[in-house]
């Protein structure tokens, strides 16, 4: 699903320049669970933003569903992040005077579905994620469990073929945290492909394999053995 | 385009500009009072050139009246202080030579000039009033508009000396019973019975006009009066599209010249040139117009650049939002887009709410000025100036609206979802 070959990527910071990522190599099947894992500053974010197409890599190739990423253009990388990914922010970043209805439906929305299909489609997220009969109301009138779960459906309304969660529990207690990877762990069983960036090792201990970054390498990727989060709920 | 026609544009564009209510109005504010000056200062100008148009349409644009004076210079033997009268012969040499006069009508007139005004008498009714000596000639430069079955003075009535008038509305009052029909009825004029042939709606705008004028015609006030061939002055009208500050100038020198008067003698022929006045005041209604088209533009190029500037505002505020969309897949084009149509929606209505508003108060200026005595009539603004007017609002939406769009568009989706 996800193949990246020699990856490199430095920051310019005035007259130096800082090396972010020293060669990654790493590649993800479909169907995977897989914790990226590392202190700040080891380039676990920058990573997940090139996987995101947030950012462009300087060096090595990246390959999505067979697809080169490469020489995009902020229209066709626009495209490419509504077709194949699905983004879950650390901060939720629901749109604030949307209903949670409506910020379900906004990927949709850009895929230029119509807004009868898109509302459906939208509901059975929210579903989904057990938040039906919350639909109509403001991320303001959620809790932040809730509304990463708004987010999560969100991600997932237009059927990316990668969801990447950047600190999904990061601003939620550990029961909520606990309720929001049973969700990503359901979402993974049901076949969906989910990266996770994190720091906290029992979250990570919830994926299937977990790889861990230092100063901009990988030093360590190993499967393990999935903790279920449903025992701590 | 396909986004401008798109149902969901409108929604995503209402939410978003109703999400800070307050915020939008004041934005919109800033056009609507702009198109609202810009319409009510405009329609008012054109009420006013209306109002001078409506005051002034019974007598000819280019017309000027010429009358004797005394001389200020010694000429030919003659010496200075000499009186000059004008004669009814003057007005063949002054068609003839001057071709950019239209019409000429010589009048005479007691009752001014320190003549005392005619006696009138009907039965044991008796009144002053001023009599006219006039030729038909006199209705090409002031129209005079007569009640229905009543005509002016006509080339018969001139030729056989008639001992017919055309009364004003208030002799018709003063001399005449109410249900009483003056046409065909008589009046003592200086004890000569005169029949009524018309009665003149009064309309002001002539020198010495008045609604009690009694209008005789020129050949027989002649007779009555004894003046021979003496004229008062002369009504001139020129033709529309002459100079008539110059065909003035040429009057007065071909008189001077028959009357044996200095060509360089300013003060004998004196005139009083109301086409040169009328200029002035149409000038100055167009000024108005101009002022108030520069006046309106202008503010209506602040509003614009008002909703620029919050945009620009509201794109910054909305950085995270925008950064977001991005990520879930708005295209740049997109996004501009969104803040383009909003910065026209806003635009387009302020400027719409701005005309009706300004429709409005120029409506209610108009009631309440009906009864009023002043120069203003239907202040409306030309079709083509509100249509042009939002074009320009269209085309300036657009324009300070392309400001904060590239400005959202140039938003990096990654630094606007960095966590801070």
């Amino acid at each position: 699903m996800i193949e990246i070959k020699d990856l490199h990527k430095s920051y310019k910071m005035g007259s130096n320049s800082l090396h972010v990522l020293k060669g990654i190599n790493f590649s993800v099947e479909e169907g995977e669970l897989v914790a990226i894992m590392g202190s700040s500053g080891s380039g676990k974010s920058t990573l997940l933003n090139i996987l995101g197409m947030l950012d462009e890599l300087d060096e090595g190739s990246y390959t999505l569903d067979n697809v080169p990423i490469k020489d995009l253009n902020e229209t066709k990388a626009a495209q490419y992040r509504n077709k194949f990914l699905g983004f879950i922010f650390q901060s939720f970043n629901l749109i604030n005077y949307k209903s949670a209805l409506e910020n379900v439906a906004l990927p949709l929305y850009y895929q230029r579905v119509g807004r009868k299909e898109r509302q459906e489609k939208a509901l059975k997220y929210l579903e989904q994620v057990g938040l039906k009969e919350w639909a109509t109301h403001l991320p303001s009138e959620l809790s932040g469990g809730q509304k990463q779960r708004v987010a999560i459906a969100r991600a997932m309304a237009a059927e990316p073929k990668v969801l990447l969660a950047d600190e999904p529990t990061g601003a939620l207690d550990s029961t909520t945290s606990y309720e929001v990877m049973d969700l990503i762990q359901k979402i993974n069983d049901a076949g969906n492909t989910i990266l996770v960036v994190t720091h906290e090792e029992d979250i990570a201990q919830m994926c299937k394999r977990i790889v861990h970054l230092k100063d901009g390498v990988i030093v360590e990727d190993k499967k393990v053995k999935q903790v279920r989060a449903s025992e701590y709920v | 385009m396909r986004q401008l026609f798109d149902a969901d544009t409108w929604r995503e564009i209402f939410q978003s500009i109703g999400k800070n209510k307050l915020r939008t109005f004041l934005t919109m504010l800033g056009v609507f009072i702009g198109i609202y000056i810009y319409i009510v200062l405009s329609g008012a100008s054109q009420g006013l050139d209306n109002g001078f148009e409506k005051q002034f349409q019974t007598i000819a644009r280019n017309s000027l009246f010429v009358f004797g004076s005394s001389t200020s210079k010694p000429y030919a033997g003659f010496k200075t202080g000499r009186r000059i009268q004008l004669k009814l012969s003057d007005v063949d040499a002054l068609q003839q030579q001057l071709p950019e006069i239209m019409a000429i009508a010589p009048r005479n007139v007691n009752g001014f000039f320190g003549s005392a005004p005619g006696i009138i008498k009907r039965g044991v009714k008796i009144g002053n009033y001023s009599v006219f000596g006039d030729f038909p000639a006199f209705t090409k430069i002031a129209t005079k508009k007569i009640y229905d079955g009543g005509r002016f003075i006509n080339d018969e009535d001139i030729e056989q000396e008639r001992k017919v008038c055309v009364i004003g509305e208030r002799t018709q009052k003063e001399l005449f019973d109410k249900d009483e029909n003056p046409i065909g009825g008589y009046i003592a004029i200086e004890d000569v019975n005169f029949q009524v042939v018309g009665v003149h709606k009064f309309a002001g705008g002539g020198p010495f006009d008045n609604d009690s004028d009694i209008f005789i015609p020129f050949t027989t006030y002649t007779k009555l009066y004894n003046t021979g061939d003496n004229v008062s002055w002369f009504a001139i009208a020129a033709y529309d599209d002459v100079d008539v500050v110059q065909v003035e100038k040429d009057i007065k020198a071909t008189l001077r010249r028959i009357h044996k008067v200095d060509p360089t003698d300013e003060k004998a022929i004196a005139s009083f040139n109301l086409g040169a006045i009328f200029k002035k005041i149409f000038g100055f209604a167009n000024g108005l117009t101009f002022l108030s088209l520069i006046v309106g533009i202008a503010t209506i190029l602040a509003g614009v650049i008002g909703i620029g500037n919050i945009l620009l505002i509201s794109v910054k505020e909305r950085t995270k939002e925008l950064g977001v969309r991005r990520a879930l897949g708005a295209t740049p084009a997109e996004v501009r887009n969104q803040i383009l149509i909003e910065s026209l929606f806003l635009t387009l209505l302020a400027g719409i709410i701005g005309i009706i508003m300004g429709a409005l108060t120029l409506k209610l200026i108009d009631v309440f000025t009906q009864d009023v005595d002043i120069p203003y009539t239907n202040p409306t603004v030309p079709i083509p100036y509100v249509i042009g007017s939002l074009l320009l609002m269209v085309a300036l939406g657009v324009l300070i609206g392309l400001i904060p769009a590239q400005r959202a568009v140039s938003i990096k989706p990654i630094d606007a979802l960095r966590e801070e």
